[in-house]
């Protein structure tokens, strides 16, 4: 059986794109804060997701709607509406974190399938388990932390389906907990749906040097030829101790291609990959690799070689948790 | 798609100079109207721009002797073209082939931002939704050009297909996928 790949449609044209790519499941959102992607000139209106449904369906793929942030108290009507709209659109499913929201689907949208975000940080079976007898859960996305003997080890102990990320930008906090860039901008990723959000990044060019800022704080600076990077706290260099360096982790993308057999093999449904933010150039190339990688492993054919290292961040890549133990 | 810089071609000096006496009146005038005339055809390029439809964006092509300023204006666009660059929100620069190819779907902003072939400077949120819609919309300049008049239209056809054979960039939209 061909494991499913996830891909990220930020915009109409990447759906597009990744259908044509050949995505079997494309996931995107609303133009809110419904969404933990809730960035400049990106996301679906009602309407653009209505017919992007209709689109993925003719050619047999999948829309999942991420309706991933946590509401905000007194603004619950936002998020419900999401989850009416997703289900009117015709979604084959809806991506949600927060067990308020969970809650409400399950009382009101029965018969719309539940995903349960990487933003719960949902990282054990017990867990797991629980959203699954509490809100009916049928699919959990994983959090980035886990190696592949701890994935399978929970899918030994879970009925519900596992979805894993494969590539991309590498988000090692317990996700739909953190604050970092709510620190340094106000708005938070979890319940505005925005990480280093935009209006507060600045990059100057400075001696020689490029500095990228987030809310007024340093976060890189680089030399000239030097990757840049995104000015993410948790990427961020800093001196500590005496040291300087990457604290917290490195300025590099996901990509676990080459752990696809391990990770068919630790019982994982679904591959996803991280990018909403992305071009649908970037969705198409990436797409493409990916849905031959599932397609070479259905048939007993090796993995093909990888071409996607100068799309990442930091231009380089790393297995992440899978194959680290942390520092 | 191409992988980024090593590919990136970079306008050559010689032709780039040969651009330099260009008259930028009659320039700006053309360019205004082709953006007029994208804006009219994709609606949806305003409306993912959003809040940022009265930024001032400065376009600069790094290997070209002039830079263009495109301001949305809510609708009314305009794009002007200068040899030292006006006051802007926000400047996107590179040679001119990346800012085609994103324009054409041929390269990935982030990536070519991550290679340093792109370069964003002021209010990244504009930049970000201009990057946004621009993509969204899939666009192909050479089409839009049939909406100018025929004079105009053919002088600046030559003029892109000149570029295309110095350059050897895609002035076309890549990767067509059918429309809704």
């Amino acid at each position: 059986m061909v494991m499913e790949t996830v891909c990220p449609a930020g915009t109409p044209a990447a759906l597009r794109a990744a259908v044509e790519a050949g995505a079997h499941s494309i996931y995107c959102g609303f133009a809110d804060e419904t969404n933990a992607r809730n960035f400049p000139g990106l996301n679906f209106s009602r309407e653009e997701m209505a017919a992007g449904v209709a689109f993925a369906h003719a050619r047999g793929a999948k829309v999942l709607v991420a309706i991933n942030t946590y509401p905000r108290a007194g603004a619950a009507p936002l998020w419900h509406r999401a989850v009416a709209d997703a289900e009117a659109s015709g979604a084959d499913a809806v991506i949600l974190a927060d067990p308020g929201l969970l809650a409400h689907a399950a009382e009101h949208h029965p018969g719309l399938r539940r995903h349960l975000s990487v933003q719960a940080a949902a990282a054990n079976a017990d867990v797991i388990n629980f959203y699954a007898d509490s809100f009916g859960v049928k699919r959990v996305v994983l959090p980035r932390v886990l190696s592949v003997p701890e994935i399978a080890a929970i899918n030994a102990e879970t009925d519900v389906e596992t979805e894993v990320f494969v590539f991309g930008g590498l988000c090692v906090m317990a996700e739909g907990r953190c604050s970092l860039s709510s620190y340094a901008t106000g708005l938070s990723p979890n319940m505005h749906g925005v990480c280093s959000p935009a209006s507060h990044v600045d990059y100057a060019e400075e001696g020689g040097e490029l500095a990228a800022r987030l809310g007024g704080y340093t976060i890189h600076r680089v030399g000239k030829g030097e990757p840049a990077p995104y000015p993410t706290l948790c990427k961020g260099c800093f001196t500590s101790q005496g040291a300087t360096g990457h604290v917290f982790e490195d300025p590099v993308s996901l990509n676990a291609e080459q752990l696809i057999p391990q990770l068919a093999k630790a019982g994982v449904t679904a591959l996803k990959i991280e990018g909403r933010q992305r071009s649908r150039a970037y969705v198409a190339q990436v797409v493409r690799n990916f849905r031959a990688a599932v397609d070479a492993l259905a048939a007993g054919r090796p993995m093909p070689e990888g071409m996607l290292a100068r799309l990442s961040e930091g231009q380089a890549g790393t297995t992440g948790a899978y194959r680290k133990t942390w520092r | 798609m191409p992988s980024a810089s090593q590919t990136i071609p970079i306008f050559p000096r010689p032709a780039g100079m040969m651009l330099r006496p260009l008259p930028l009146a009659p320039l700006s005038a053309a360019l205004s109207m082709l953006a007029r005339r994208v804006v009219t055809r994709h609606p949806g390029l305003l409306r993912r721009l959003g809040a940022h439809d009265r930024a001032r964006f400065l376009i600069d092509p790094t290997d070209l002797p002039l830079v263009l300023c495109l301001e949305p204006r809510g609708g009314q666009v305009r794009v002007t073209a200068h040899r030292q660059a006006p006051r802007a929100d926000v400047r996107i620069a590179g040679p001119l082939a990346a800012l085609l190819g994103l324009v054409h779907g041929a390269y990935d902003g982030d990536a070519l931002f991550f290679s340093r072939d792109l370069v964003i400077e002021g209010d990244t949120a504009a930049a970000l939704a201009l990057r946004n819609a621009i993509d969204d919309a899939e666009l192909d300049l050479a089409e839009e050009l049939t909406a100018l008049p025929p004079v105009l239209a053919g002088a600046l056809r030559r003029a892109i297909a000149l570029a295309e054979r110095r350059t050897g960039v895609a002035l076309t939209r890549v990767a067509e996928g059918p429309a809704w």
